[in-house]
């Protein structure tokens, strides 16, 4: 079935002379190149480009784009990323040319129902964070990070307080350490218990009026929800910092609890994950900030207010409407994080998502989330023993250390057999605090029936013999890339290194 | 060296202090534990001679397929020599963890932080919890 000859570098199917257009006669009078472009700016000779008909570059690429795996093709329960299904209607109305066509240097009066939606937005997600103020620019989650962390240190500067440290547990994301030190800060990792959950004497024991910031993620990366999570954030309040959630696992309880309401001061959003945007490609992603009220004078500029005044349409006869601002007027932000509005293509498919679910609705998405994640731990749980326990959030962390010791089967094995069955890979060897762990998240748009195929799966991979696991996958193009080959020697250019 | 006469830390670096002129010098690699759990090894950073180190200080970066990791210095001092041929020859870690895959050297000022090391026995052990 598989077309493995198209497949092949397009270099390495281009025969010279072939073509996939025929200009037609020229109807004007030729001239040679040289007496319209200076010698200095030509070429010697045409680029080296692949010559091919179009039915070879459409093969080319058709096949090409089926050896990848996606939540449109396969299961992919890969921890701490929320591969949800993206709901087709989503991108519909993210194409519809009022949104698509629209161009950021229009004016005002002819973007309003675009900023009516990026102000019910940032409305809908203080809503959702418990928090008082809102910034859609951020374009990725570390970037909101970022951004949050620059909004901390100006407001600190502005109170004339002096803060250097930023603390993070030990199972955080390393975006949360990579996002403090681009900010400036120094970063101090906080020891998290066996148990999964924060060790609050450690942390107690690194709160002093040098701590400007405390990051946490809630649910942690091991699939928990803090229980002591009030008494944290009291803790550092009370040592003058600031508590930074990271909302990455926002999805695990959507409409049950609110950052702002167990004591966070600044939370980011991946809307990719949480309000299934489409994952990956490098961006256009968002990273969506919400802040208490007093740092909301030092959000990014512009945000979108609403105002209500007089129309200026004549039908109306000056009857008052709401109309909506881009308000640049705010003296104390730390400025632009990122050009225009931000991406607002995410941004319009995650408002989408949020108004066809409704607030019930995001809470069932929550409920279900949790739910699957609890189901697909007690199946598997008894082959690969979940080290933090019988209960989840909306994922949880396996290890793998128990087979690796008994019969030399890694975490990386399974991960790579499970490809062979039409499973996309959990997360492996990370959090790095759990042993040969195996992040499994299967969100709330898979069925029982997926659940049990891929839990059966597993459960029969372990029972075969390392040998074949050691040398899995077998039926993808390429089985296990050289990646200590790969990281020291690249090779990044073709054909002189081919 | 034999790693029977060596100490260990919590975070796996090994230590081995000699007597030279009247200075202690500790000589500091990762154990073969370490080494074998970061699995495969594309990048070292080692300290700068010259650094002042404190005890239990990030001084060096190892990073594998997997992750990065920091190195803590055992001891508070002075790096006085650095194993330069390691960044090119990284399979010495694992091939002699406790020998031509040492790390850095330090000139010992402050030997306290010593007490809280362990023997080969106890470290050990706690490996194999």
């Amino acid at each position: 079935m598989r077309n493995t000859r198209d497949t092949n570098l397009l270099f390495e199917l281009s025969e010279t002379g072939r073509r996939a257009h025929r200009l037609p006669a020229c109807d004007v009078p030729e001239r040679p190149v040289g007496e319209l472009v200076p010698a200095s700016a030509l070429a010697a000779a045409p680029p080296a480009l692949p010559e091919l008909s179009e039915p070879q570059v459409v093969r080319h690429f058709a096949n090409l784009s089926q050896l990848n795996m996606s939540v449109d093709t396969h299961f992919y329960p890969l921890g701490s990323c929320t591969m949800k299904y993206n709901p087709k209607r989503n991108e519909r109305v993210a194409a519809m040319p009022g949104f698509s066509d629209l161009h950021p240097y229009q004016s005002e009066g002819t973007l309003q129902g675009m900023l009516q939606l990026l102000y019910e937005l940032q409305e809908y997600l203080q809503e959702i964070s418990g928090l008082d103020a809102c910034s859609l620019q951020p374009s990725a989650g570390a970037h909101g990070e970022l951004t949050a962390l620059w909004v901390a240190a100006t407001y600190f500067r502005d109170r004339g307080e002096k803060r250097t440290k930023v603390l993070v547990p030990d199972n955080a994301h390393g975006t949360n350490p990579a996002s403090a030190a681009m900010a400036g800060f120094t970063t101090v990792t906080v020891k998290t218990l066996p148990s999964g959950t924060l060790d609050i004497d450690d942390l107690r024991r690194h709160l002093d009026n040098q701590i400007a910031v405390f990051m946490i993620t809630n649910p942690n990366t091991v699939g928990i929800f803090e229980p002591r999570i009030r008494e944290i954030a009291d803790a550092v309040h009370q040592a003058g910092g600031l508590v930074y959630l990271d909302g990455a696992n926002m999805n695990a309880i959507l409409g049950i609890a609110r950052p702002g309401d167990f004591g966070a001061d600044m939370q980011h959003y991946n809307p990719h994950k949480t309000f299934s945007g489409p994952h990956g490609g490098g961006g256009p992603g968002a990273g969506p900030i919400c802040v208490t009220e007093k740092l909301a004078p030092y959000l990014p500029a512009p945000v979108v207010i609403k105002t209500t005044e007089p129309s200026p349409d004549p039908s109306l006869q000056g009857r008052e409407t709401d109309r909506y601002h881009l308000d640049y007027d705010r003296p104390k932000s730390i400025g632009r994080v990122r050009a225009f509005f931000g991406n607002v293509g995410v941004l319009v498919r995650a408002y989408c998502y949020i108004r066809t679910h409704g607030p019930d609705g995001l809470r069932r998405v929550s409920e279900n989330a949790v739910l699957n994640a609890n189901y697909l731990l007690s199946r598997v749980k008894h082959c690969l023993p979940v080290p933090q326990g019988d209960r989840c959030m909306h994922e949880f962390v396996a290890s793998a250390a128990k087979v690796k010791t008994e019969k030399g089967i890694s975490a990386m094995d399974l991960a790579k057999r499970l490809l062979d069955f039409g499973f996309h890979a959990p997360t492996v060897y990370f959090p790095l605090t759990v042993k040969e762990s195996i992040m499994v998240e299967p969100t709330e748009t898979e069925s029982k029936e997926t659940l049990d195929a891929f839990a059966d799966t597993l459960i029969r991979i372990m029972e075969e013999d390392a040998d074949l696991l050691h040398d899995a996958p077998h039926t993808t193009p390429i089985s296990r890339p050289d990646e200590v080959r790969a990281a020291r020697q690249p090779m990044l250019v073709w054909p002189e290194t081919y | 060296m034999k790693p029977e006469n060596l100490l260990f830390a919590k975070t796996h670096e090994w230590v081995a202090v000699a007597n030279e002129g009247g200075q202690k010098i500790a000589t500091i690699g990762l154990s073969a534990f370490a080494v074998e759990a970061l699995t495969d090894l594309v990048f070292i950073e080692l300290p700068k001679v010259g650094r002042q180190v404190k005890a239990e200080e990030s001084f060096c970066e190892v990073e594998s397929v997997k992750a990065v990791s920091d190195v803590y210095a055992p001891v508070t001092g002075e790096v006085i020599a650095v194993n330069e041929s390691l960044p090119d020859n990284l399979e010495t870690l694992s091939s002699d963890p406790f020998g031509d895959g040492w790390i850095a050297r330090i000139k010992v000022s402050d030997d306290s932080a010593l007490a809280n090391l362990m023997d080969h026995t106890a470290y050990q052990k706690q490996c194999e919890e």
